[in-house]
C-alpha cells in the first residue's frame, strides 16, 4: 500500500460545458515510470495541471505520499517534492545556467522562504559543487557560466530537467520532454531519464513520442476525450485495438 | 522598460575594492566635484540623501522589476516622523533617524501588502493612488500631525523630553539637530550623510550578492518557475519592499537634519517619478547606476538651472561676435528654467539607446577600449616587436 505513491483518485474538471477530464482513477508506483498518452485534446496537461496544484479539480481528490494535494499551491506541493518539467521550457532567462540550478537548489535547502541578506552567494561553495555536477548529468557541464537566452530549446529543457533533479524529487513530472528536440537529442534525454530511473525516482510522462514511451515506461495510460480507455504494459497498449481507434480517429484498422 | 537581469556573485576582495574606492569617492566629493560648481556642502548633501533614496529603490525596481510610482510616501514619512522627534524627544539626530526609518518600515508593510496583490501596471498604479491618498490626507484630515500646507516645523515651546531630562541647553533661539552635541550644519552635515550614504551602500551591495538578492532576481525573470521550483514569492517581494521602504524613510529623515521642516509637498507623484528617473537614467539593477542617476538629476536642477543669459554670454565669448548672441538665445532655451529640456532628451537619448541606462554606456566603453587594446596586443605579437618587459 505504501508503495502508491500518486493516487489520483475520481478526479472530474470541466472548463465551461467541455468535460475536460471524468472520473480518472490512477495509482502510480513507487519508482516506475508511467506513460499517459492519448491524442491532443484528450486531456493528459490538464491531469498534469491538477497534480501540481495550477487547477483544482471539480470533484475527486489527488493524494501524493499521503498527502492531499488538492487546494495546495503549486510551491507548497513543489516543497512536498514534486517538480515538474513544463512543454515549453519554463527556465529564468538572462540569468546563467549555473545560477538557474542554484537557485532550484536553494529551494530544497532553505525552503519555500528564507531572509539572509548577509550571506555571499559565493560562499555557497557546496551549492555550487553539486550545480555543476548535475549540469554536467544532463550534458550541459561545458555551458555553466552561459546565459540562457542563448541556448537552444533542446538544451533549455534539458536544464528544466537539472533544475528539477537537483531537488532530488519523489515524483517527477514531465510534459512531453522530447518535443521540438531532434533525435540525437531526443536520444540523450530518453538515456538520461533511463539512468534517473535507476535510482528509484518515479516519474510520469505526457508524452506524442512512441519511440520515447516504448523506451521508458513500465505503465501506459491512454486517455481520451477526458477518460482513461486503456491502461496496460507497453505491450497489452501496443495491440489494443480502442488504442489504435483513438489515435487513427475510428479509422478502420 | 528594459533593465539589467544579471547577478554577480563576485568575490569578497573585490567587493572590499569596490566598497574602498566608492567611500574615497563619497568622502572626497568636494575636491572632486568643484570643478563643476557642485562642492558646496547643501547640494553634495542632496546628492548622498537622494543616492539614499535611489539605492533603496532599485532594490524594489532593480532586482524584481515591481515599478513603485508612490516612493515618495515613504520618504514624507520619514520626514514627518523624525521631526517628530526633534519636536517631542530630542535634538539628537539618532534617534530621528531611527523613528523615520521605522515608520516607513511600518506603513511599507501595510502599503506593500495591499499593492503586492497585483503585479506590473496594477501594482503601479495601486503604489500611486496610495501616495497621493497619503499626500491629500497631509493637507487635510491629517493636519493635526503633518500641519497642512504650512509644514511641520520646529517651535520654541516643543517640549524635547529626553533633552529637557538630560538638562541640554538649546540658547534662545531654535535649536539645531546635532549628532551627541556636534552640531550638523555645512560639511559636518555633508559628512554624516556621506557615512550613511555609505552603509547603505555595504548593505546593498550585501543584497546583491546574497542567495535572496539571487531569488528575487528569479522572481523578476520568471515567477511562474519560482513558484514550481518551491518558492512563494509574496514574501521575498514584500521584504525587498519593505527594505526600499526602509531607505526611502532613511532618506526623508536625513533631510530634515539640516532644515527640520516636513512638508508634505514631499510626497507629491512628480517625487515618485523622480526617483524612478533617477534609477532608470542610471541603469536599474545596477550597483552604481542609482546614484549616478540621482547625481545627475540634482545636478541639473541645482546647477544647470541656475545657469543665465550672462554667464552664457560669457562662456561663448571666444566666438565672434555676430555669432555669440545667436547661439546663446538657442543655448539658453536648455539651460535656466529650460533645464527640463536638457533632462527631458538626455532621459530620452539613454532609454532609445541604452536601455540599461547610463552604466550600460560605461560597460560597451569599458568592452570597447578593453577589446581595441587587446586587438593592439595581437597586431604588436604579430608584428614581432617584442618588448623588454620591467
Amino acid at each position: 500500500m505504501n508503495d502508491i505513491v500518486l493516487d489520483v483518485s475520481d478526479v472530474n474538471k470541466t472548463f465551461g460545458g467541455l468535460q475536460a477530464l471524468s472520473n480518472i482513477n490512477l495509482k502510480i508506483n513507487k519508482g516506475k515510470t508511467h506513460a499517459v498518452i492519448g491524442p491532443n485534446g484528450a486531456g493528459k496537461s490538464t491531469l498534469l495541471n491538477v497534480c501540481v496544484g495550477r487547477l483544482e479539480p471539480d470533484t475527486g481528490s489527488v493524494m501524493f505520499d499521503g498527502t492531499n494535494l488538492t487546494g495546495r499551491t503549486p510551491h507548497e506541493i513543489n516543497q512536498l517534492g514534486v517538480a515538474r518539467v513544463f512543454q515549453t521550457p519554463e527556465i529564468f532567462l538572462d540569468l546563467t545556467l549555473l545560477q538557474n540550478v542554484e537557485i532550484a537548489a536553494l529551494a530544497r535547502r532553505d525552503g519555500s522562504f528564507s531572509f539572509n541578506p548577509f550571506k555571499a552567494m559565493a560562499a555557497e561553495k557546496e551549492l555550487t559543487r553539486e550545480a555543476e555536477h548535475m549540469l554536467g548529468e544532463v550534458g550541459l557541464g561545458k555551458l555553466t557560466e552561459e546565459h540562457t537566452g542563448n541556448l537552444s530549446r533542446g538544451d533549455k529543457r534539458r536544464l528544466e530537467m537539472a533544475m528539477c533533479l537537483i531537488q532530488h524529487p519523489k515524483l517527477l513530472l514531465l510534459d512531453e520532454p522530447t518535443a521540438g528536440m531532434s533525435r540525437h537529442d531526443t536520444n540523450r534525454t530518453i538515456d538520461l531519464l533511463k539512468r534517473i530511473k535507476e535510482q528509484g525516482m518515479t516519474k510520469v510522462i505526457i508524452e506524442h513520442d512512441m519511440h520515447v514511451v516504448f523506451s521508458l515506461a513500465d505503465w501506459i495510460t491512454v486517455l481520451a476525450q477526458g477518460t482513461i480507455i486503456a491502461e496496460g504494459t507497453p505491450d497489452e497498449i501496443r495491440g489494443n485495438p480502442k488504442v489504435k481507434e483513438a489515435y487513427l480517429g475510428g479509422a478502420e484498422v | 522598460m528594459a533593465s539589467i537581469t544579471q547577478f554577480n556573485p563576485s568575490s569578497p576582495k573585490r567587493d572590499l575594492i569596490i566598497m574602498v574606492v566608492f567611500a574615497v569617492a563619497v568622502l572626497t566629493a568636494p575636491i572632486w566635484l568643484a570643478p563643476v560648481g557642485a562642492s558646496y556642502p547643501d547640494l553634495l548633501q542632496r546628492f548622498a540623501i537622494f543616492g539614499i533614496f535611489a539605492l533603496g529603490f532599485n532594490i524594489l525596481f532593480g532586482l524584481t522589476g515591481y515599478l513603485s510610482f508612490g516612493h515618495a510616501a515613504f520618504l514624507g514619512v520619514g520626514s514627518y516622523a523624525a521631526v517628530w522627534i526633534f519636536k517631542l524627544l530630542t535634538m539628537n539626530v539618532v534617534l530621528a533617524i531611527i523613528f523615520g526609518v521605522l515608520v516607513a518600515a511600518i506603513f511599507a508593510v501595510v502599503v506593500g501588502f495591499i499593492c503586492l496583490r497585483r503585479s506590473g501596471i496594477y501594482f503601479a498604479i495601486l503604489t500611486l493612488a496610495f501616495a497621493q491618498m497619503f499626500y491629500n490626507l497631509a493637507y487635510s484630515v491629517l493636519t493635526p500631525i503633518t500641519n497642512g500646507e504650512t509644514a511641520l516645523t520646529l517651535a520654541l515651546d516643543d517640549p524635547r523630553a529626553i533633552d529637557a531630562m538630560f538638562g541640554v541647553d538649546h540658547g534662545a533661539g531654535l535649536p539645531a539637530p546635532s549628532l551627541f552635541g556636534l552640531e550638523l550644519t555645512g560639511f559636518t552635515a555633508f559628512y554624516f550623510c556621506a557615512v550613511v550614504l555609505i552603509i547603505a551602500f555595504w548593505v546593498s551591495l550585501k543584497i546583491f550578492r546574497s542567495p535572496f538578492g539571487l531569488k528575487l532576481l528569479a522572481i523578476k525573470s520568471n515567477q511562474n518557475r519560482m513558484l514550481y521550483t518551491g518558492f512563494n514569492p509574496k514574501p521575498y517581494l514584500l521584504v525587498a519592499f519593505v527594505i526600499s521602504g526602509m531607505y526611502a524613510g532613511l532618506a526623508g529623515s536625513l533631510m530634515v537634519i539640516t532644515d527640520p521642516l516636513a512638508g508634505a509637498e514631499r510626497m507629491q507623484w512628480t517625487a515618485s517619478g523622480e526617483v524612478v528617473l533617477m534609477t532608470i537614467l542610471g541603469g536599474a539593477g545596477t550597483l552604481i547606476g542609482p546614484l549616478l542617476g540621482a547625481g545627475i538629476i540634482k545636478y541639473f536642477e541645482n546647477i544647470f538651472s541656475a545657469l543665465h543669459h550672462a554667464q552664457l554670454a560669457e562662456s561663448f565669448g571666444f566666438l565672434p561676435n555676430a555669432l555669440v548672441e545667436p547661439v546663446v538665445s538657442v543655448v539658453s532655451l536648455f539651460v535656466g528654467e529650460g533645464w527640463h529640456l536638457t533632462l527631458g532628451i538626455l532621459f530620452m537619448l539613454v532609454v532609445i539607446f541604452l536601455p540599461g541606462g547610463l552604466m550600460e554606456g560605461i560597460r560597451r566603453l569599458s568592452a570597447y577600449v578593453r577589446a581595441k587594446r587587446a586587438g593592439d596586443g595581437e597586431e604588436t605579437v604579430a608584428g614581432g616587436a617584442t618588448q623588454p618587459s620591467e
